[in-house]
């Protein structure tokens, strides 16, 4: 019975939120809440917060484009030694070795364009799908 | 260097101004919400508006989280500052998000001190 349960709970999490960045706030707290009770480092849970509000954001910034008729999908899986995040929008994709270095000389006082960057600074892995509407991150927890 | 008295809170910036320095506290532990940047950003470019010359100072010491959004509102903010011949510093940055700095190389375009006064210390 117990073994069971325990199955249940390893089970990711999947929220559909509608494309609005209040939704995707409560959102990410329920995230940080499971992250905060496997005893993240710091390190580890201000990568987590920082790599999960920007995938959110640029979901629902370039995903979407506000439009709060279209979801967002969170899946989140959460264990001891890994978080795992998959992001996906109902956007039409982009191609993530088209965006602009932010750290090249000429885009460095540009206001935008660091999202991504930062995602791939702070998580282990960061993966995106082929149509480019999707990313799968990993932090572990070290 | 002597305190102004005249003190305005906001629940988001504390203002101070001290002789010709604005000082700015931000209040939030986390700058990340994108309604919180877009309020702060607001604000803040009000205030130099106002300003002949303007002379900020950006206290993040209570700061704890940082986003993309809050580094594009913070370059705006420096333009700003730059088209009226102001000055802009940051200060009390903490170590994990002066590294968001580092990593984005904006280390290089803002002026960082360690605290207010080592900030105010820096203007011409």
């Amino acid at each position: 019975m117990s073994s069971a349960l325990s199955r249940i709970e390893d089970l990711p999490t999947t929220v559909v939120i509608r494309s609005d960045l209040a939704a995707a706030h409560e959102a990410e707290k329920a995230l940080l809440a499971e992250v905060a009770g496997c005893n993240y480092s710091e390190a580890a849970t201000f990568a987590v917060k920082l790599a999960v509000e920007e995938g959110m954001n640029n979901a629902i910034k370039h995903g979407s484009r506000f439009d709060s008729r279209k979801t967002v999908e969170l899946i989140y899986d959460i264990s001891k030694d890994r978080a795992v995040i998959t992001i996906t929008d109902q956007g039409g994709g982009f191609d993530p070795s088209a965006v602009p270095d932010p750290t090249a000389d000429e885009n460095l006082e540009k206001p935008t364009g660091r999202g991504m960057m930062l995602m791939r600074a702070y998580m282990d892995e960061v993966v995106y799908n082929s149509k480019g509407n999707q990313v799968r991150m990993v932090k572990r927890n070290t | 260097m002597q305190q102004d008295h005249m003190r305005q809170d906001h629940p988001r910036l504390k203002i101070t101004t001290q002789g010709d320095v604005t000082v700015v506290e931000l209040a939030d532990r986390k700058i990340l919400d994108e309604v919180n940047i877009s309020h702060i950003g607001e604000r803040l470019q009000g205030l130099v508006a106002k300003a002949a010359s303007p002379k900020f100072v950006l206290d993040f010491s209570n700061v704890a989280h940082m986003s993309s959004s809050a580094l594009g509102m913070l370059i705006t903010l420096h333009k700003r500052v730059r088209e009226k011949k102001g000055q802009l510093r940051l200060c009390g940055i903490q170590a994990p998000i002066y590294e968001v700095f580092v990593i984005t190389r904006l280390n290089e375009i803002f002026e960082i001190s360690k605290t207010v006064e080592d900030a105010i210390k820096t203007f011409n």
